[in-house]
């Protein structure tokens, strides 16, 4: 007699499912795959139809991605000495020169300043208010904890006008506190709401013990509470860096030089010299390693924090 | 070690008052009871004396010292929860020399102290684990051990064993009593179980609706109810109580209710109205003489003794009588009162008078 069971699945609803997954996962996988090869081709080569799947690779689009290069006359070539680096032979095969850095690195630079920066403060904030609403009796919670929310109940650039015009009356355009405390205005919201849901799951017992065996209230919170919230703090973490990483929009309109960060520059690569496809795409691949790294970093808590509440431990 | 007073005192939730103007007192190295349905506000009275919530008005003396607007870290107590709440990120040595880190003690002799009561609570190969994979016991334990580790003035403990299983719960409660008896610690207990109380505590107060309707040993409280609500919710099965209109004297030591003349303790005060008398079952026995009929409905097996409920003219009673006395559902039986360890109430209010049995157990209210 086979075994049978009605919770667990049988053979064929296993091979359906895996299918299924490995479906989703190529068709979600493919733009990606796309963006990391055209990176590695050459210009003629990414451009190719039908498109090339086979090519030799080429570090030409990450090298224009970090340069500025001028064009010169064979002539003055055949003068200079020869390249000293493997970069500078790469360039001098175009008949060009490297005139010097690109924009790019400041621009990396100033998002991962943003995006981390606003992702902290978002959380900090967002951790001590959930606390409070979870604990403390604060006049008006529901109203308060409501209009919290109402903040995002439409899409932030719905206001762009207004908060450029306020950015420009308190010297807040193209500064990187300005996009800061923009990107925390619109993550608080939903840090306070995803991380009171987690506070409201911790038991008070643990700091009421706390609060017996000698701590102070903030003692009891730091030492007790915040471990238990890592699950939550993690995963809301990863929620608004992706948000403020991502952020294009807000980033064209209020910043333009210093405080620009990666997503508006990385379009404007495309006008430089002719349509440099690999510089783009291997800008756009080293613009995803940040939150990559950072979410497989916390990626256990981050299904964790998914699926919380779901499930009583 | 220390006596806890508490006088008057009072808390109220926004409309709802959790508890009123209780006063009572527990004695140096006491193990109190605070019983009574959910709801009443034992919880309360217990978080008040600990710290965790402040009363609205009244106030709580620990060794003398008033502590009642204190936070809980300067009131010297050691609480164990009822889902104990060891922190779930430390391990069980952790754990329980958490209370001492605070205190910035040594880390020598947090290292000795740990010990000494991981000996003591028979804990010591678990020290090292984790405190997810423990047992139900062993969790209990190390909260226990987290309390006493300390050496507090008093403990605190809200339902401590109502998360274990039955088996297990028995074993604890000798374990908790034999570990109080030892150390003479002054303990208060808050537990919704009447075995529970009567089997582990000193002293106990009975609880109802933020109202403490009886202070005393468990013997006082079960033989001699203060009130219908304690006569009702101590016992299994509880006192059996016949409504009758009648009246009584000062000085009388019968009632007559329903043409038969009852027994009971010499009455101390007059009373006219609806009445009630109340008899443990234990007390009724089955005699075919008695003054009073009934028919039996129904007989419960239980070992040694058996449970007979009797269908009589002023309502339903159950006797608790030798299982080897014959009682067949359907007969027709005489009943016997043992007229001493009765009680009269009044209907209406349900305090129960004054009478020779119970005189002086009543003033502490």
């Amino acid at each position: 007699m086979s075994s049978y069971s009605i919770t667990e699945p049988s053979r064929l609803q296993k091979w359906l499912a895996g299918t299924l997954v490995v479906f989703y996962a190529v068709i979600t996988l493919l733009p990606l795959v796309w963006i990391l090869t055209t990176g590695f081709k050459s210009p003629v080569d990414a451009i190719a139809y039908p498109p090339k799947v086979f090519f030799e690779p080429s570090l030409e689009g990450y090298v224009n991605l970090f340069t500025t290069r001028t064009r010169v006359s064979p002539e003055a070539l055949q003068a200079l000495p020869p390249p000293a680096t493997w970069y500078e032979e790469i360039v001098r095969n175009r008949d060009m020169v490297i005139a010097g850095p690109s924009r790019y690195g400041e621009r990396f630079l100033n998002s991962v300043i943003i995006g981390f920066g606003s992702t902290f403060l978002s959380v900090f904030l967002g951790t001590l208010a959930a606390y409070a609403f979870s604990r403390f009796k604060v006049p008006l919670k529901d109203d308060l904890l409501f209009f919290i929310l109402s903040t995002r109940m439409m899409p932030p650039i719905a206001v762009a006008i207004p908060i450029f015009l306020m950015f420009r009356t308190l010297g807040l355009s193209d500064t990187h506190l300005g996009m800061i405390l923009l990107y925390t205005a619109v993550n608080i919201s939903l840090a306070v709401w995803l991380l009171k849901g987690f506070m409201d799951e911790i038991p008070r017992e643990y700091e009421e013990a706390a609060l017996i065996d000698g701590y102070t209230r903030f003692q009891a919170f730091y030492k007790v509470v915040l471990p238990q919230a890592a699950t939550g703090i993690a995963s809301t973490a990863i929620f608004c860096l992706i948000f403020s990483w991502n952020e294009y929009a807000f980033a064209v309109l209020l910043t333009s030089g210093t405080a620009q960060t990666a997503p508006p520059f990385i379009p404007t690569i495309i006008g430089v010299g002719g349509q440099d496809w690999p510089a783009v795409a291997a800008g756009a691949t080293l613009f995803l390693v940040p939150v990559m790294v950072f979410t497989i970093l916390l990626r256990k808590h981050l299904l964790r924090g998914i699926t919380f509440g779901a499930v009583r431990k | 070690m220390a006596e806890i007073v508490i006088k008057n005192l009072r808390k109220e939730f926004g409309d709802f008052t959790a508890v009123q103007s209780s006063s009572f007192k527990i004695e140096d190295g006491e193990f109190f009871m605070l019983l009574g349905p959910s709801g009443c506000g034992k919880t309360t009275t217990l978080r008040m004396i600990a710290g965790l919530e402040l009363p609205t008005s009244g106030e709580i003396y620990i060794d003398k010292e008033e502590v009642g607007q204190k936070p809980a870290r300067q009131r010297d107590i050691a609480f164990v929860f009822q889902m104990f709440a060891l922190y779930p990120h430390m391990n069980v040595r952790r754990n329980i020399s958490y209370p001492l880190v605070s205190q910035g003690m040594s880390k020598k002799h947090v290292t000795e102290k740990v010990a000494e009561v991981s000996r003591i609570l028979g804990i010591e190969d678990i020290l090292d684990r984790p405190v997810s994979g423990l047992s139900g016991g062993d969790r209990q334990r190390v909260a226990l051990g987290r309390a006493i580790v300390r050496e507090p003035k008093a403990f605190m403990m809200d339902e401590p064993l109502g998360a274990l299983d039955a088996e297990f719960r028995e074993h604890m409660a000798e374990e908790l009593r034999a570990l109080h008896d030892r150390m003479g610690a002054t303990t208060v207990y808050v537990t919704h179980d009447q075995l529970e109380a009567m089997q582990m505590g000193d002293k106990i107060v009975v609880m109802n609706h933020g109202v403490i309707e009886q202070f005393g040993t468990p013997q006082d409280i079960y033989d001699k109810p203060a009130t219908m609500f304690v006569a009702d919710f101590i016992g299994s099965p509880s006192m059996n109580f016949l409504r009758f209109h009648g009246e009584v004297h000062t000085g009388s030591s019968s009632v007559r209710m329903h043409h038969v003349d009852l027994a009971v303790p010499t009455v101390r005060e007059p009373f006219e109205g609806d009445l009630v008398y109340g008899i443990r079952p234990e007390h009724i026995a089955l005699n075919d003489d008695g003054g009073n009929r009934g028919e039996v409905i129904a007989a419960e097996y239980l070992g040694t003794t058996q449970i007979v409920t009797v269908k009589t003219v002023g309502g339903d009673l159950k006797a608790r009588i030798p299982s080897d006395q014959p009682a067949r559902p359907g007969e027709t039986v005489g009943l016997d009162f043992n007229g001493s360890t009765a009680t009269l109430f009044d209907n209406q209010s349900g305090r129960a008078l004054k009478s020779d049995l119970n005189e002086g157990v009543l003033a502490h209210v």
